[in-house]
């Protein structure tokens, strides 16, 4: 496999001689959006479409015993009954977790299972069906925690597609250096526990799926991230060539990760377009939404860390416990996320990471933006202050004495390259006074800094085709560009715009743009792991350099001078016009096209079992500092300022990083302070958008965003990712700000009143003045895999 | 339960509607809200439904220049009223000076609450044109947005303000 990174001038300058790209221009997609002209997938409405409604488990963990239809199927206006023996396959995004059925027809997994759907003319009478249907179950023990789930059931395991034991999905044992030796020299020891509650994405979209299939051509329309991977997905279930599968990825309104999974909607519309051979449309209620989840694990967290007496890291041994829910959906990965990316920030010698996922009977957990690292940098942060307290010293000069450097292998084995860790430290520091802060009563501010990857260096299944690819096509002068990329409003197809304009001498306006499109547009592989403006924005860069190229040619020959000296800026290549340039081109070679690649290089990591995530070519960093005021008597916290600083490697478009650093804080203030997906006897406690709390225009404070652009070396123009890594931060920097304002300890997120008035509690009893689990349980972790440590010295890029 | 259902789609009534200064009339069932008329029969499809329980302020509609959550309103309740949704608030293809101002400050992302948002800030900007950032907060407390944290609709109405001035 060859590797097809682009390599920008490093010695660029910030602005450089770009004309466009980091300029803070509005989105390409803005004016629909603003006047309701866009078409989101629920706004779809062909003639003739019938309307899905779904019968859902009430129970959550139950044998399927009988289903009886005929009441619905006679029902007027009634078009199909589907159960689980109409979809019998499964399915689900890893190879490795293919543990779902679209309807389910052995048993139920958790409240929202779905057992059976009807297709009618109206969501009314679909409902009223629904309700007609009859199902006997056979409950079954359910698995409500993490420590349950360890125990050996009572009745049956919630899967049989596992080894386990019990209801264990997935172990690792990974163990770089030599962690007892580091112990053995380390001055000072700690232990901590930590737990971060699950929370849901909460985009405010509802998931919306429509399908037709005529003449044996399917085309489905979702709000689905990963158009790629669900083509599969519906490959598989339906027994259907994918030649014969378009996947178009509607107008997105927020993913956050919730859209990455294939769904069981998405698989029935399909299903019924094909019985009925009419357009069939499911559009998930709220309520639906918050069970078909897959959003932050439950995490319960140990870990142990030796330093020597000037704050140096030796060893650290990191423990996750993950509460899965129902199915296996990103289990693995996440699994393994939580104890991935601890040495992208912190220069560990020695590292030993022990995990677990358990199913529950709960819905099922997945991907949320940090997929898998923000529970484990909630803990390692707070770890980390508490050390720096206990050897007494400055909790920011801890940290920077182990920070990684630029150009390095962490010691389980991912190639660091650019690094601003300790430009975000600096400028966050010095503009929030975090040093310099005078002390009032109630008051406190905390510091944190983590890093995120800019694109798993892997697919999600083992294929060689790049990660990402565009097709630049100029015709009558106009431009298009077609990239599978799915902007879900993170401003994806703005970047690609950009980049082509840029390349071009045109506007990101001028770019007419088919994306997220199995049935038109090349491989992309989906909006997940902030890889879209690395990667997609490489293959873009690529494309549109052949393009300039091949217009820049055409307009030296007719101009009669060399292509070197032929300038392509303000819709001019040289001195034609480019819709000029553009036909004189056509009329030589045809239509113009152009393609352009990106697959990652292939030494990012390493190659042990598991290896396979936390590599990328390139992470960006950030780095926060939370100011807040805590009222001691009630718990209550008021924040009063955010400053957040993000290595983006270089501003694509400035106005959407810090659109997108805002977007982050605030969601990782939501989930340090409120949001929480809990369960009571398998039922979410809190199933609307009422009752799950998130912040609003009142709860969020002031924030300041401070770019550093470290100009990556492979990155497109030396461009990073933002979508993901400034949420990680923020929530230690809550935790730890509580700390700082009335000396207690609250080592579970949310950070809520009660927990406070608890820890308060706790400390005027003369303890320590904390709340969080007490002990992380007993795990049969496998024999530790010892894996040999990478050569030390700085890689070569 | 069907019996029931197909009473009740029979007993539909006529209403008559200004919505965006065009008088329109519809055929609904009783108990269809405002959004579903506006969204499904009239097919004004840039009213957002978020969570039909008037949680999420996406629905937001202008009722006589009042945002109200068209999913808790009753189309019967907007007779005789004029309603305003996105799709009357720019000038033919020219964007009303809050639309730009979003447009210009990165105050959309996904999109998915903007509607909503654009059509509450207008009515604040329209009672008091110049309102202060916990004017504009308290405002627009009610429209729920996952993507912006909130900075850049608070900087664009700000602006949209002294563009309006």
């Amino acid at each position: 496999m060859t590797t097809t990174t682009t390599q920008p001038d490093p010695g660029l300058s910030p602005d450089g001689d770009l004309r466009i790209v980091g300029k803070p221009l509005p989105r390409v997609d803005a004016v629909g959006k603003l006047t309701g002209a866009t078409a989101y997938a629920d706004d779809i409405e062909l003639p003739g479409t019938l309307f899905v409604k779904f019968l859902r488990s009430p129970h959550p963990h139950a044998r399927v015993l009988s289903v009886d239809t005929s009441g619905a199927t006679s029902m007027s206006g009634v078009a199909a009954v589907i159960t689980g023996s109409d979809l019998p396959t499964k399915y689900g995004i890893m190879p490795t977790t293919q543990d779902e059925r679209a309807l389910e027809n052995e048993k139920v997994r958790f409240v929202g299972d779905p057992v059976a759907a009807v297709a009618a003319v109206d969501e009314e009478t679909a409902l009223a069906a629904c309700r007609a249907i009859h199902v006997e179950y056979q409950r079954l023990e359910a698995i409500e925690s993490i420590e349950q789930a360890l125990l050996s059931p009572t009745d049956e395991p919630i899967h049989d597609d596992y080894a386990g034991p019990g209801n264990i999905h997935r172990l690792a044992a990974l163990e770089f250096g030599d962690v007892d030796e580091g112990f053995a020299k380390s001055d000072h020891l700690r232990e901590d526990v930590f737990f971060f509650e699950g929370n849901t994405h909460l985009a405010m979209e509802q998931h919306s799926s429509t399908a037709t299939y005529v003449g044996d051509q399917l085309t489905l329309w979702s709000s689905t991230q990963t158009p790629h991977y669900v083509h599969r997905a519906l490959s598989k279930v339906l027994d259907l060539p994918m030649s014969h599968i378009r996947v178009v990825a509607a107008t997105i309104g927020g993913g956050f990760g919730g859209k990455c999974d294939p769904f069981s909607h998405e698989m029935v519309v399909c299903k019924l377009a094909m019985l009925t051979g009419r357009p069939v449309k499911c559009t998930l209620t709220r309520e639906e939404v918050f069970y078909a989840h897959r959003g932050r694990h439950p995490v319960l967290m140990w870990v142990r860390t030796g330093v020597a007496r000037d704050g140096k890291i030796l060893a650290m041994h990191f423990r996750t416990a993950l509460d899965g829910g129902a199915y296996g959906s990103y289990g693995p990965a996440s699994t393994l996320y939580t104890g991935a990316l601890q040495t992208t920030t912190y220069n560990i010698p020695a590292y030993r990471f022990e995990g677990v996922r358990v199913f529950t009977n709960k819905a099922p957990c997945g991907p949320k933006r940090g997929h898998g690292t923000p529970q484990p940098r909630f803990a390692l942060e707070l770890h980390l202050d508490k050390i720096a307290q206990e050897i007494g010293l400055d909790p920011v000069e801890l940290r920077r004495r182990n920070y990684v450097k630029p150009h390095t292998r962490t010691v389980n084995q991912l190639r660091i390259t650019s690094c601003g860790i300790e430009e975000v430290t600096d400028r966050v520091v010095q503009a929030s006074g975090f040093a310099d802060r005078i002390r009032r009563p109630g008051h406190g501010m905390g510091f944190a800094v983590s890093s995120y990857m800019c694109g798993a260096g892997l697919p999600i299944y083992w294929n060689k085709m790049p990660h990402s690819e565009c097709v630049l096509q100029v015709s009558r002068g106009g431009v298009t560009l077609f990239c599978g990329a799915t902007d879900i409003g993170q401003g994806s197809d703005s970047v690609l715009a950009t980049v082509a304009a840029e390349e071009l001498g045109l506007w990101p306006t001028d770019i007419r743009l088919v994306t997220g499109d199995t049935g038109f547009a090349p491989v992309d592989l989906g909006s997940y792991s902030s890889r879209v403006t690395f990667m997609a924005g490489n293959a873009a860069l690529m494309a549109a350099r052949k393009m300039r190229g091949i217009l820049v040619g055409v307009a030296a020959e007719q101009m009669g001078c060399s292509p070197s000296v032929v300038e392509v800026c303000d819709g001019k290549i040289g001195e034609l016009a480019f819709e000029d340039a553009a036909v004189l081109a056509q009329e030589r070679f045809g239509v113009l096209s152009t393609h352009g690649t990106y697959t990652p290089p292939s030494d990012l990591g390493g190659s042990f079992r598991g290896a396979g995530v936390g590599p990328s070519p390139a992470y960006s960093y950030s780095a926060a500092v939370v100011d807040l005021d805590v009222d001691p008597r009630s718990g209550e916290i008021h924040l009063n300022k955010v400053w957040l600083a993000h290595d983006i490697g270089r501003s694509i478009n400035s106005l959407a990083v810090k659109g997108q650093v805002e977007g982050g804080v605030y969601m990782g203030l939501g989930e340090a302070l409120m949001e929480a997906q809990a369960y009571r006897h398998g039922l979410h406690r809190q199933p609307s958008m009422l009752d799950y709390k998130s912040p609003t225009f009142l709860e969020m404070p002031d924030v300041e965003t401070i770019l550093v652009e470290t100009l990556d070396p492979e990155g497109p123009y030396g461009a990073k990712e933002v979508g993901q890594g400034p949420l990680l931060p923020v929530i230690p920097a809550v935790a730890s700000a509580v700390h700082d304002a009335l000396g207690v300890w609250v080592d579970e997120v949310p950070v809520t009143p009660d927990k406070i008035m608890r820890a308060l509690d706790d400390l005027a009893k003369g303890r320590e003045g904390r709340f969080g689990p007490k002990h992380f349980p007993d795990v049969p972790y496998p024999t530790m895999h010892k894996v040999a440590s990478p050569d030390a010295a700085p890689t070569t890029l | 339960m069907s019996e029931a259902l197909v009473s009740a789609i029979g007993s539909r009534e006529v209403l008559r509607l200004s919505v965006n200064g065009q008088d329109r009339e519809v055929l609904v069932k009783p108990y269809a809200t405002l959004m579903e008329v506006l969204r499904e029969d009239l097919r004004l499809t840039g009213t957002k439904h978020g969570c039909e329980t008037g949680e999420c302020g996406a629905c937001t509609v202008l009722i006589d220049g009042v945002p109200k959550l068209s999913c808790l309103v009753l189309p019967a309740q907007a007779e005789g009223t004029g309603v305003t949704t996105i799709e009357g608030v720019a000038t033919g293809s020219t964007l009303h000076p809050v639309q730009q101002a979003f447009m210009d400050a990165g105050a959309v992302q996904c999109g998915y609450c903007t509607p909503g948002m654009v059509l509450t800030a207008k009515a604040l900007l329209d009672a008091n044109p110049a309102p202060s950032v916990g004017e504009i907060k308290g405002a627009l407390a009610g429209n729920l947005c996952r993507c912006t944290g909130y900075v850049g609709i608070v900087e664009a109405v700000q602006e949209a303000g002294r563009a309006l001035a």
